[in-house]
């Protein structure tokens, strides 16, 4: 039966390529970059193969895989897909090949590197969405680094190697500490069950859930921490962001293709997969900080993009604004808000994924991306105008395009949130929309608009077809998701219901065991709303 | 005194061993020009010791009325070992040839030392321990000073022979106070009257005092001020087995005296265990930083990965003891390898030896440079890579013992050291070079290399290969 391995197929296809293109030699560069994005495209409909046969009706993990891997810590190869992972999955699946076919021309040193760090990357990423063992997650999650640490420190621009080791040593520093409060969750699973453990150590994310609700608040609070601290570097919610414009404007297109579309996002899947589930009181207890984080993070984002000369810093800048709007939304913890922060986390891959790749077009063309050297663009490059102006309406959020239905759910949901209990947050977060259309399109007019005022944007060429071909399937993604976005909300849907439903059940358990009043879920929010 | 059959084919490898290291002796005493034959006949010998050690794996217990420990334990120790001395053995050399010191005695000399390593991991009573640590380390003086002609050995060896004799004074005054107060040298004769005997201030005399002689053995801060000297004077082959085997049977005297001998899970063991723990974590990864000479900073990384085992001596529970052994297998390869690939770069009068030469080594050495990354990322303790799921396991025993600040400290210590193992990552594939590398590799060095790197993405993918091994030992 193919459903019963077919997500290690989707896991471990690239590793496929990545054998064939070792035996390449260095000048069959054709053939290196066709087997890639072969690859690459295959594993992408692997996943579209996993995302069709995905029951939405049921909220569990499905092509679920388990083999024991390491007897002494108990540990074994798991993984699984719900709702939330499956979205994610498909959305590095489509952004990989796209980034490996964006640098067909860009990369010429070192190819064959290039390629197989690309596809080890997408081992990893994936990895990361799939894992349901903390242990393998963290080996995907910290594995993940090095092929990414090459891409930026082999093929980024000026000043790499500052960014690539920044980038480097800030997740490390994050995930390290994560890793102390996994070991400690496993030892509490250890201990015996009158004092909340299992009886036995493990690192299996299903039965760490059942403890979870048990655990003592003090405990809670660091763990939380420990993998919190982990996640917001990767997010980056604000003040952990200094590394992101740093990576992103150094890496070569692709990377930031990549590291915006996919590497970030697993920061807010963490958050939304492990801190709240499994430490739902803690979680309670930190909102307030970190949605005003998340606020101050949407609006500082937006600020700072606004006055940036270079386009693809104010791109970096915006991503920051735009996972504050994800935080904001997981931690407003109803289901409209995590829905639209999951539909949000693929607008952003998306949107950015794709401003990226038109920033880099751009720069192959000039070989600078200050934003007073060009103007009037428009003239002499109408197809990548008309694409340019597609995505910063989607990245603006235009109704009818992916980017409103997330940041609307996102607005609606915590305006509602009985956790946020205020709408402050959601009227402070609606101006960062508002200040996003500032920047996008104030760049947008001076970079398109007006008269060609240097002689070197005269000449330029506009879209080929390999650059057409990279920027369409992300269009209609843009498109489909803004039209209809059922058939993505649809598929997560029970599995953000399940989620939400669970952190409110152990929520309502400990303040049972804690003889506090029980906060008034009589009427679940998530019922009288629908 | 008798000597039954089945002691002797329990003790077969260390004596094995030693035999070996007397018929190299007198091939070099026959021979002329016969540093071939020599080469060959310790490897040959080698592989015969590891199959014996395998053979003999099950046969734990006890041999020689107690006074040696075999099966078990000691045989994982002695394969580490051998892994080590083989390796080491394989990169020597060309290496040896180049720096034209290709003399017999060289082998010789690195088998006694391992033979002392074996003794160390088969002790049960402190004199065999003292034997051991004497042996190795005497063989391990003379083979830091085999570069008569440089300086920089000389001064190696006499720094690693004046402090080492220091140190082994202290553990001999230890060892000789601790027969005063238990009236024996045996560990199961402490072990049994250890509640009376903590009462004793001569006691916990005796055991700080052996504790200090093992610390200076392990290289545990403050007792780490020979080590950079010491390694980067000494033959960069040397280096490579002092710091693998030398390190691995310091620590299994280590264990074998705290966990068998004395009470672990002791407060106050436990607590002095923890601070030098944690201060060689910091010190030995924070000085590592502003290391330029790789030698230097491969020393200071041997102090620090020192810290991470002392950790799951620390912890003093069977997860750290096993989780010590794992490490201890993974750092093998992964020093090893390390110091074999600057090994094989090294060009005569220590050239090739600083992060400025291995500028662009990406490009000119691709498999080498490779295989240096891969050591480098498992050293700074990346997945999936052998090194990870030594510091895990540590790190683990160490939040079991209820001593999280340590792991807190351990980890943080890792993103420390993970600059520093980066930053010749960054220089041989993020710089361009100036000058092209000429050093022919040969098959032998080659072959060491890629066995340890094999070993290392082994041991990390499949940690059970060698977990399985520990389990049930105690």
């Amino acid at each position: 039966m193919l459903n019963s391995w077919v997500l290690s197929l989707v896991i471990f296809f690239p590793l496929v390529g990545v054998l064939f293109i070792l035996f390449l030699r260095q000048e069959q560069a054709r053939t290196i970059k066709i087997a890639g994005i072969a690859a690459s495209v295959i594993d992408f409909f692997l996943s579209a193969y996993l995302f069709w046969m995905f029951d939405p009706q049921k909220p569990n993990m499905q092509f679920v895989e388990r083999m024991r891997w390491i007897e002494g810590l108990n540990v074994s190869y798991f993984v699984g897909v719900d709702g939330i992972s499956l979205l994610l999955i498909v959305l590095t699946t489509l952004l990989t090949p796209i980034a490996l076919l964006s640098s067909w021309n860009a990369i010429t040193r070192r190819l064959k590197e290039y390629v197989l760090f690309m596809l080890l990357l997408e081992v990893g990423m994936v990895g990361v969405f799939s894992s349901l063992d903390l242990f393998l997650f963290y080996i995907f999650w910290e594995g993940m680094l090095i092929p990414m640490y090459f891409i930026i420190g082999i093929w980024g621009g000026e000043n790499r190697i500052y960014a690539a080791i920044k980038f480097f040593l800030f997740t490390l520093v994050g995930s390290l500490l994560m890793l102390v409060a996994i070991i400690w969750l496993a030892m509490y699973a250890s201990g015996p069950s009158a004092a909340g453990g299992l009886g036995r150590f493990t690192t299996d994310l299903l039965e760490l859930y059942r403890i979870a609700p048990v655990l003592p608040l003090g405990i809670q609070t660091w763990l939380f921490l420990g993998f919190a601290l982990s996640f917001a570097i990767k997010v980056p919610i604000f003040p952990f962001h200094t590394w992101l414009p740093d990576a992103h404007v150094e890496a070569p297109t692709a990377g930031s293709v990549i590291l915006a579309g996919v590497l970030l996002k697993m920061g807010t899947y963490g958050l939304l997969r492990f801190c709240l589930p499994l430490f739902p009181q803690a979680a309670v207890k930190f909102m307030p900080l970190i949605a005003i984080l998340a606020v101050i993070g949407i609006v500082y984002g937006a600020l700072v993009s606004m006055v940036q000369k270079d386009i693809k810093k104010l791109v970096a800048y915006s991503s920051v604004s735009h996972l504050g709007f994800v935080v904001l939304g997981i931690f407003a913890m109803n289901e409209e808000a995590i829905q639209g922060s999951l539909i949000q986390m693929v607008n952003h891959g998306l949107s950015t994924g794709a401003l990226f790749l038109i920033v880099g077009m751009i720069y192959e063309r000039r070989h600078t991306r200050e934003i007073t050297e060009f103007g009037g663009l428009c003239k002499v490059m109408p197809i990548l105008a008309t694409f340019f102006m597609i995505i910063s309406l989607s990245s603006i959020g235009l109704p009818g395009l992916n980017g409103f239905v997330g940041e609307f759910l996102i607005l609606l949901g915590s305006f509602q949130s009985r956790f946020l209990n205020t709408p402050t947050y959601a009227i402070l977060a609606a101006f960062g929309v508002v200040l996003s259309a500032v920047y996008l399109l104030w760049m947008y007019q001076r970079v398109m608009f007006g008269s060609i005022t240097k002689a070197e944007n005269q000449m330029l060429k506009d879209l080929s077809v390999r650059e057409i071909a990279v920027l369409v399937p992300i269009a209609a993604f843009v498109f489909w998701i803004g039209i209809y976005p059922s058939s993505f909300l649809g598929k997560s849907a029970a599995s953000t219901r399940v989620l939400v439903q669970q952190v409110e059940r152990e929520l309502g358990m400990r303040s049972q065991v804690a003889q506090k009043p029980t906060p008034p879920n009589g009427d679940s929010p998530t019922e009288n709303r629908k | 005194m008798d000597f039954s059959s089945p002691d002797l084919f329990s003790t077969s490898p260390i004596l094995a061993l030693t035999a070996l290291a007397l018929v190299v002796l007198f091939l070099k005493a026959l021979l002329k020009r016969g540093e071939d034959v020599i080469f060959g006949v310790t490897l040959i010998g080698i592989v015969i010791c590891i199959s014996l050690a395998v053979a003999t794996y099950g046969r734990a217990g006890t041999a020689f009325q107690g006074m040696i420990q075999v099966g078990g334990f000691t045989n994982f120790f002695y394969l580490v070992f051998m892994v080590a001395t083989g390796l080491t053995v394989l990169i020597s050399r060309s290496y040896l040839q180049r720096e034209e010191i290709n003399f017999g005695e060289y082998y010789c000399m690195l088998l006694f030392a391992a033979s002392g390593m074996m003794l160390i991991a088969a002790a049960q009573d402190l004199i065999i321990i003292f034997l051991g640590i004497e042996l190795m380390s005497i063989s391990l003086y003379v083979l830091a000073g085999f570069m008569r002609k440089r300086q920089k050995s000389n001064e190696s060896a006499l720094k690693y022979f004046l402090l080492g004799a220091f140190a082994t004074g202290f553990l001999l005054y230890g060892i000789a106070l601790l027969y005063g107060v238990s009236g024996s040298t045996r560990f199961v004769v402490i072990a049994e009257n250890f509640p009376a005997l903590t009462a004793d201030p001569v006691f916990w005399i005796g055991v700080g005092l052996v504790m200090v002689g093992f610390s200076f053995k392990v290289a545990a801060v403050p007792f780490h001020m020979w080590v950079p000297d010491v390694y980067e004077g000494a033959p960069t082959t040397v280096s490579a087995f002092m710091s693998t085997g030398g390190k691995a049977a310091a620590f299994s005297g280590f264990v074998l005296v705290f966990f068998h001998a004395f009470q672990v899970g002791n407060s106050k063991i436990t607590d002095v265990l923890a601070v030098l723990s944690a201060a060689t974590m910091i010190i030995g990864n924070v000085i590592a930083i502003s290391q330029q000479n790789l030698k230097r900073m491969l020393a200071y990384s041997s102090i620090a990965h020192a810290g991470y085992m002392l950790a799951g001596l620390a912890a003093g529970n069977g997860l750290g003891q096993t989780g010590i052994m794992y490490y201890l297998a993974a750092y093998t390869f992964m020093n090893v390898g390390s110091f074999g690939v600057l090994s094989v770069l090294e060009e005569q009068e220590e050239k090739n030896l600083t992060f400025d030469d291995y500028a662009g080594l990406g490009y000119k050495r691709p498999l080498i440079a490779a295989i240096m990354s891969i050591f480098m990322f498992s050293l700074s303790g990346i997945p999936p890579f052998a090194g990870f799921f030594g510091k895990y396991y540590v790190f683990a025993a160490a939040v079991k013992a209820n001593l999280t600040w340590l792991a807190v400290v351990g980890v943080l210590t890792s993103a420390i050291s993970a600059y520093y193992y980066l930053r010749l990552v960054v220089y041989m594939y993020f710089r361009e070079s100036e000058s092209a590398v000429t050093t022919e590799i040969s098959r032998p060095s080659l072959a060491a290399l890629v066995i340890s790197a094999i070993g290392v993405i082994g041991l990390g993918i499949l940690p059970s290969l060698v977990l399985d091994l520990t389990q049930g030992l105690f």
